[in-house]
């Protein structure tokens, strides 16, 4: 087939135009990295999952603005052939998007100059056996592209290189073990000549992972671990620091009791970012097995971290250990979102962390240092703060609250009320960040829990929990389950808050044109005024929406395109609605059921203004 | 005695209850019909339901008539150890697929209504062996728990309290009040468990 892919001419054309003195080195390492760059900087493409290698998921296009986005109508529309939760977003490189499914992870070359034409599809063949190991829906959140190949990651964590141009499969490189509950739900980050991969399995005792593989063969370059001995983890006891002090000799085994590090999740699924000058990844850690807490006596490191490391030998510079000895299942995989803003006067290189435990962090991303911790949703109540004092022995700790601790009431205690509840205070949908404004967007849940952990033993490959949980919308507020606001990092302030009866669980879209995207679980994209938050556009989709908003630009017009496919833990929790039990039984079942307002799906709408 | 039917049969009506999935507007009205069709004098709701009534108590554990394990739900509400055990031990290893109180997700059917469609020992062989329906669209794939102790050795607990669920006999959300666990229950608990 020979459909026209002008993404050759355009990929000339930005080696022509990279700025080849400022990515210096003589390597083609280098070289690959300025063409990706290049693209990621082109704003009528969207190359990489997060937007751009910061994570803002901003984009300059603004033909499209807040004067006329009331005129948005539906281009064009695309069914996957899948009914299963649908994270992520399609990617567009010169005339081709290429977009992904759940399970089985069916991959789409849609080429856009010949009326979205299939130009190829890659039908991956796995055991569905994985599709059991999968907590929470079989969710993928994307391909990522670099060098004229599409990256896949597999539900069973088979990594694959497909010739973006024909789909043909270059080569595929196994990264874990279904059989023992490693699967993947994430992205993959194209950094210089490699791909950064994670794994997912926290509820199922898998010790999590990052690794990088070389682009072209699918070597492995290295393999940095969340637990155990200092030189799996690939930290120097002297020069990785924690909080601007040496990080020292067995930080992470020294944290638990025996062997359990071994079982220990700090699962790798979430986002990951990169900083191209200080040459630094950035990437966060999940929950510690079990969610029993008087299981694993310790701070269980470094589970729940932030973790800063060099891309080239995956050595780390910083970490910071978000919720230490975790009791609530706050997985801290969130993205780190890389923005250069003053605080008191002065200009720092900042990153942003709305975490799942309700605070938003911010730090300076080249020592690790913590400059704010503050809660981005007013109902979080487990810990009253985060000590900011450098000469308190609690600094950067939070300080917990004991009504709201599961490990200090004890294994069969039922501890209510506890907010956030076990999805945090936001997932994994990532937020946006406007430079214009200034404002960082993010979709929230306003869901509180009870919990009650109990006693597990492990099993390989079987599910490793060991809590009873139950959730509801926060108590004493507007009754919805979600919030959509725009969130000042230097101050750490909430400027707006848009309650919503949901969940918001599609990643957010910010552009030049002044208003910000989102999508709802009942399936409606939003358009509202980045200043204001005043909704401006809102169209219902044919289901629920847990991707992630995008834009392009293509023939000269631009596009806004998002995927709808309810699920995730989105879709299993919030179907049947939810219960208060603290309320009694007369308000059993009061919450809003999201079956009543939406089914399975899976299709991509393309949006545009009328010509 | 009820023998357990071919797994031919078991995996018809998993791929019913699967099909239907996230709607389960549909799975409920199938379940009405069943109920009606099947159901002489008596329904679903009432004690007098051979399937859910008590004929015999032992160390706080309760069987019907055909000593299969069922609930038993005191006027004041309290439940019987078991049925809140079940409670909790859905809420750890079920509910991330198949949602909060048997009631279904838009991943997996509500158990609620599937336990009141198959009998015990399909119930047992499901969760102990697994079951798929993968084909061009859908790609249902349960584990098999047979291996895991955290789930089998709470299997009757589960079964009891999803069948409560069912019967409309217990509402959603925790059970305010329950019997003592009974020295029996947790000698077999800790046999089971290896602990």
């Amino acid at each position: 087939m020979a459909p026209a892919f002008a993404q050759e001419a355009q990929t000339d054309q930005a080696t022509e135009t990279a700025p080849a003195a400022e990515t210096a080195a003589a390597t083609p390492a280098a070289a690959t990295q300025g063409d990706l760059q290049t693209l990621i900087d082109d704003p009528t493409q969207w190359v990489i999952q997060t937007g751009d290698y910061a994570n803002t998921r901003f984009s300059e296009l603004d033909e499209i603005n807040k004067d006329n986005v009331g005129d948005l109508q539906v281009a064009w529309t695309f069914s996957t052939g899948v009914l299963r939760g649908h994270e992520g977003s399609p990617l567009v490189i010169g005339d081709m998007m290429y977009l992904s499914t759940p399970f089985p992870n069916t991959v789409y070359a849609l080429d856009l100059a010949n009326e979205g034409r299939i130009a190829w599809r890659y039908d991956p063949q796995q055991d569905p056996n994985v599709i059991a190991v999968m907590c929470c829906d079989t969710v993928n959140r994307g391909v990522a592209y670099a060098n004229n190949t599409i990256f896949l990651h597999q539900a069973d964590t088979t990594v694959v290189a497909l010739d973006a141009m024909t789909g043909e499969v270059k080569w595929s490189v196994k990264n874990g073990d279904a059989a023992n509950g490693e699967t993947n739900t994430a992205t993959v980050m194209p950094v210089k000549d490699m791909i950064l991969v994670g794994i997912s399995g926290g509820e199922y005792g898998v010790r999590g992972h990052l690794t990088a593989y070389d682009q072209a063969t699918g070597e492995m370059r290295w393999r940095a671990y969340s637990t155990g001995p200092d030189e799996e983890m690939l930290v120097d006891p002297q020069a990785t620091t924690v909080l601007g002090e040496p990080i020292g000799e067995n930080s992470s085994i020294e944290s638990w009791e025996g062997d359990q590090w071994q079982i220990g999740g700090g699962t790798t699924w979430g986002w990951y970012s990169y900083d191209p000058e200080l040459d630094l990844v950035y990437y966060g850690t999940g929950n510690p097995g079990t969610w029993n807490p008087s299981q694993r006596p310790g701070d269980n490191k470094w589970s729940m971290t932030i973790m800063a490391r060099d891309p080239d030998d995956g050595m780390a510079r910083w970490f910071y250990q978000k919720t230490p000895h975790d009791e609530w299942d706050y997985d801290g995989v969130n993205e780190n979102i890389l923005v250069d803003q003053e605080i008191d006067g002065e200009m720092r290189k900042l990153l942003v962390n709305f975490d799942r435990n309700g605070f938003s962090y911010t730090l300076d991303r080249e020592t690790g240092e913590l400059l704010i911790a503050e809660k981005y949703d007013p109902a979080v109540n487990w810990a009253t703060e985060v000590v900011m004092d450098p000469a308190s022995d609690q600094y950067g700790r939070p300080q917990v609250v004991a009504d709201y601790s599961t490990r200090q009431a004890g294994e069969d205690t039922n501890v209510t009320g506890i907010c956030p509840a076990a999805l945090g205070s936001k997932d994994q949908q990532p937020a946006a960040f406007s430079p214009e404004t200034g404002l960082f967007y993010v979709p929230t849940n306003h869901v509180c829990m009870d919990y009650e952990p109990f006693r597990v033993s492990y099993t390989g490959g079987q599910p490793y929990v060991g809590a009873t949980l139950s959730m509801y919308p926060a108590p004493e507020s507007h009754g919805g389950m979600g919030n959509f606001i725009a969130w000042d990092a230097t101050t750490g302030e909430i400027k707006w808050s848009l309650p919503e009866q949901f969940s918001v669980w599609s990643g957010a879209l910010a552009t030049a044109g002044d208003i910000v995207f989102y999508g709802t679980l009942e399936g409606y994209l939003k358009a509202v005024d980045a200043e204001t938050g005043d909704e401006l556009y809102r169209f219902k989709t044919p289901s629920g929406i847990i991707g992630n908003v995008m834009t392009y630009e293509h023939g000269g017009k631009q596009y806004v395109a998002v995927l709808s496919g309810i699920g995730g833990w989105a879709g299993i929790g919030l179907a049947a609605g939810l219960t208060n039990p603290q309320e009694g039984l007369g308000a059993v079942g009061g919450y809003a059921s999201l079956r009543d307002f939406t089914a399975l799906g899976g299709q991509l709408t393309v949006f545009a203004l009328p010509d | 005695m009820r023998k357990p039917r071919a797994p031919g049969a078991v995996l018809a009506v998993l791929m019913l209850t699967a099909s239907v999935g996230w709607s389960q507007e549909a799975g409920t009205t199938a379940d009405t019909t069943a109920a009606d069709t099947t159901a002489d004098s008596t329904t679903a709701e009432t004690p007098q339901d051979p399937s859910t009534a008590v004929a015999r108590e032992e160390d706080g554990r309760y069987f019907n008539a055909e000593d299969i394990p069922t609930f038993n739900i005191a006027e004041d509400g309290t439940v019987d150890w078991r049925t809140y055990s079940g409670f909790r031990r859905y809420h750890a290893e079920c509910h991330v697929c198949h949602g909060p109180d048997g009631e279904g997700s838009s991943y997996a059917p509500a158990l609620k209504d599937s336990v009141m469609r198959i009998d015990y020992y399909e119930f047992v062989g499901i969760v102990a062996g697994g079951i798929q329906h993968v084909d061009a669209g859908n790609a249902n794939v349960m584990p098999a728990f047979g291996t895991n102790v955290n789930v089998m050795c709470y299997l009757d607990d589960i079964y009891v309290y999803l069948r409560a669920r069912g019967a409309g006999a217990l509402e959603r959300g925790r059970p305010a009040q329950r019997e003592d666990k009974s020295d029996v229950i947790r000698e077999d608990e800790n046999a089971c468990l290896g602990t």
